[in-house]
């Protein structure tokens, strides 16, 4: 009896786990099936898109340079465009932590030392120095957005009056601090790519809409316009375009220049997708219903045939905005598109370019690695939303 | 109503609240890098036919007929080419639908409306059931949100679906709780005219009863005008009270249900009745098949569309088009022969 009553007493020991889990398990299927039936379409998308999970860190990546690009004064430690010709060519500083003193954090001091052969500077740590290193530390003064006055960075020396600096990408020819111009240059590079994006879904949405919901000659001339734009090669049209731009404008209006130069040849891929989806939700039954049911063209257009693809405009552009970028960069590399004294990832690039930086001074080609890092996260960013963008599918 | 209307005076005593005269729809073929117009496919070609208020026209037809292009004519969801659509408008005033400008014919939108075949593509998956239902009166005037909530439960009592899911999106659905839907919406706006265009055609056989009942249930109560086009002719002598038949974009024959089932004048009808099986397997098939396949609208045989595939064709036939005419009161016919033909139909069962 005992023996036999063995299991039956063990299994109840196994069994309340399962049976809470079952207990738990299914009013939830219950309660998530009326979640999905009630999910509006963001929602579902959200839901797939959580499953990429390289897609969910590129995202991060991209929120996180996002930052930097509102705020690159917070994230930078000296002023972007302050020189010291004594201090040129400076080695990056690692950030280290726990000194023998106690200081969580802190970067070794670099001495010059002239080599007695060639006669030029050079750095090397001094073991005996370090300057602590102090989290949300006050330095050089700035407008948070814009707006706010404040002088708190995300890293500074404790002190700022000992006159201390440390240089954590290193300086570049006249001692600038590169790891702040490389924050600076974030911002313009990031938002050149995102408005000349923007700039280009306007285009193509209107352009690729008109074209569509239309059709006839409508249709034909803007199709026409389009295979002549992509007929052209960018390159050297940018080039001629950047290129006779007057050498006296002013940063920002080359700043606008080049967005709009970018973003004139850049809408109408997009313009064609836009199209060629209207021609087929015009005939799509809801569009008909719609428009049986007494809605107005802008009504149909703007809450029943353009909805369907916010999901695509999202991911495609999201997938043009690095091919921005390094159009940007590439222009500005060549000396065409921003110019100095205007930082751009371009122009931090441009320093790098000869042959003495690259064997003296190679980390001034650093800010390559964040062009990089940007586009590959920005693609497969646009990655995983295209294909979470179709949750009917 | 117009002096044009021998077909209509002579059978009813009521004016049609319908009356389709002449009905054209051609589609251009355009070809080469100018896109010169080569030819024409005649979708809907001189379609004449009208449907009495609180009635059920049903519209049969092979695919690619024209049943759908005429019943989007109808509705001016395409402009059509050419011909007449009067509706009598619920101000009493008799309107050409087909000549109308697009703001009167905004206005007149409300009394008329439409139930699609594809329950999937109708409704837009962005929008939610409250969203779906209540447009109709959102475009139409009616902004308070609480008037419209109370409006769509009570239509989707109506269609016989809970309030509750008012919140839920189309996706939560099956293919006969959209169509469902599909007619709340239809109904949103107390339509005098609704249009079905193999509403149930998608639909599985089981779903396909119920979706027929509830729309027989909402003309009773609600005094609907049906245009019923099917493809599937149980279904349609199911819920018609007369049949028009077409062929090639052209009306063969239009009567009541019973006599165009057990009285088809048309040799099309005849051929059309024979395919349908017996579901009785004593009942030995006499079916004669049809010889050839459906001319191309594009390109259509010469005299009746029907002569090159008709088992009693004359010389007659290759060349002259035959008109539409009331060989018996209420039954209309397109054919030379139709007077001397003894056609079968489905005896009545």
């Amino acid at each position: 009896m005992s023996t036999n009553l063995a299991p039956p007493v063990s299994d109840p020991q196994n069994l309340p786990p399962t049976g809470d889990e079952a207990a738990v398990v299914l009013p939830d299927i219950g309660r998530d099936a009326e979640a999905i039936y009630v999910a509006p379409n963001w929602k579902l998308v959200w839901w797939r898109f959580k499953k990429h999970r390289l897609a969910l860190v590129s995202g991060i990546v991209v929120i996180f340079i996002a930052t930097i690009a509102l705020l690159p004064e917070f994230y930078s430690t000296l002023p972007p465009h302050e020189s010291d010709s004594i201090r040129s060519f400076i080695p990056p500083q690692r950030l280290r932590f726990f000194a023998g003193d106690g200081t969580f954090l802190y970067v070794q001091d670099v001495k010059g030392q002239r080599n007695q052969k060639t006669l030029m500077m050079e750095w090397v740590p001094d073991e005996e120095k370090i300057i602590p290193v102090k989290l949300f530390a006050r330095g050089f003064e700035y407008n948070l957005l814009g707006l706010i006055p404040t002088d708190i960075h995300l890293l500074g020396v404790e002190n700022p009056d000992s006159g201390q600096k440390f240089h954590l990408l290193g300086t570049d020819r006249l001692g600038r601090d590169q790891w702040s111009r490389l924050m600076f240059g974030t911002r313009v590079s990031l938002s050149i790519g995102l408005i000349a994006v923007m700039l280009s879904i306007f285009l193509g949405i209107l352009l690729g809409g008109i074209s569509g919901y239309f059709g006839g000659t409508t249709d034909l001339i803007i199709q026409r316009l389009i295979e002549l734009l992509q007929s052209l090669p960018p390159i050297p049209i940018w080039m001629a375009l950047t290129a006779s731009l007057p050498r006296d404008w002013s940063v920002e209006q080359t700043y606008f220049a080049i967005t709009i130069i970018l973003s004139l040849l850049g809408w109408t891929t997009l313009g064609r997708e836009v199209r060629g989806r209207f021609l087929s939700l015009r005939e799509e039954d809801f569009v008909v219903a719609a428009e049986l049911i007494g809605c107005g063209k802008p009504r149909v257009i703007f809450r029943h045939m353009v909805p369907t693809f916010y999901s695509h405009i999202i991911a495609a552009s999201t997938l043009a905005i690095p091919v921005m970028i390094i159009n940007e960069t590439f222009l500005s590399f060549l000396g065409l598109g921003m110019r100095p004294p205007a930082i751009s990832w371009g122009v931090l690039l441009q320093e790098a370019q000869n042959l003495q930086s690259i064997a003296l001074a190679p980390w001034l080609l650093l800010p390559g690695l964040a062009v990089i890092i940007t586009v590959l996260a920005l693609n497969i960013l646009g990655d995983g939303i295209r294909d979470a963008a179709d949750p009917y599918s | 109503m117009t002096s044009n209307t021998e077909q209509t005076t002579n059978s009813t005593n009521g004016h049609p609240l319908l009356d389709v005269k002449g009905l054209k729809k051609y589609f251009p073929i355009k070809k080469g890098f100018f896109k010169k117009t080569v030819g024409h496919v005649r979708a809907v070609d001189d379609v004449n036919f009208f449907i009495r208020e609180g009635e059920t026209l049903g519209l049969v037809g092979e695919s690619g007929c024209g049943k759908t292009t005429t019943s989007r004519c109808i509705l001016r969801a395409v402009d059509p080419t050419g011909g007449r659509v009067l509706y009598r408008a619920k101000s009493g005033a008799t309107v050409d639908i087909a000549q109308l400008p697009a703001s009167e014919m905004r206005r007149l939108r409300p009394e008329m409306q439409m139930i699609f075949q594809d329950p999937f593509a109708s409704l837009n998956p962005r929008m939610n059931l409250f969203d779906i239902v209540s447009e109709p009166m959102f475009v139409n005037g009616i902004k308070s949100r609480s008037e419209r909530a109370d409006r769509v439960a009570e239509l989707l009592q109506l269609v016989g679906l809970r309030p509750e899911y008012m919140q839920r999106f189309p996706h939560a659905f099956s293919g006969g709780q959209r169509q469902r839907i599909v007619i709340a919406r239809a109904l949103a706006l107390k339509p005098r005219l609704v249009v079905a265009d193999e509403p149930v055609s998608a639909l599985d056989v089981s779903v396909q009863a119920q979706v027929l009942n509830l729309l027989l249930d909402l003309q009773e109560q609600l005094k609907l005008t049906y245009l019923f086009v099917a493809h599937d002719l149980s279904v349609v002598k199911h819920i018609s009270t007369r049949v028009a038949v077409m062929y090639v974009g052209k009306i063969a024959e239009i009567a009541p249900t019973d006599a165009l089932f057990n009285t088809p004048k048309h040799p099309y009808t005849a051929a059309l009745m024979a395919a349908v099986p017996v579901a009785d397997p004593r009942v030995r098939s006499k079916m004669i098949p049809l010889q050839g396949d459906v001319p191309s609208p594009a390109n259509p045989p010469s005299g009746c569309y029907f002569h090159p595939r008709c088992p009693f064709a004359e010389a007659v036939c290759k060349q002259e088009t035959p008109q539409l005419q009331e060989i018996e009161p209420n039954h209309f016919v397109a054919c030379h022969r139709a007077k001397e033909l003894e056609l079968d139909g489905i005896s009545a069962n």
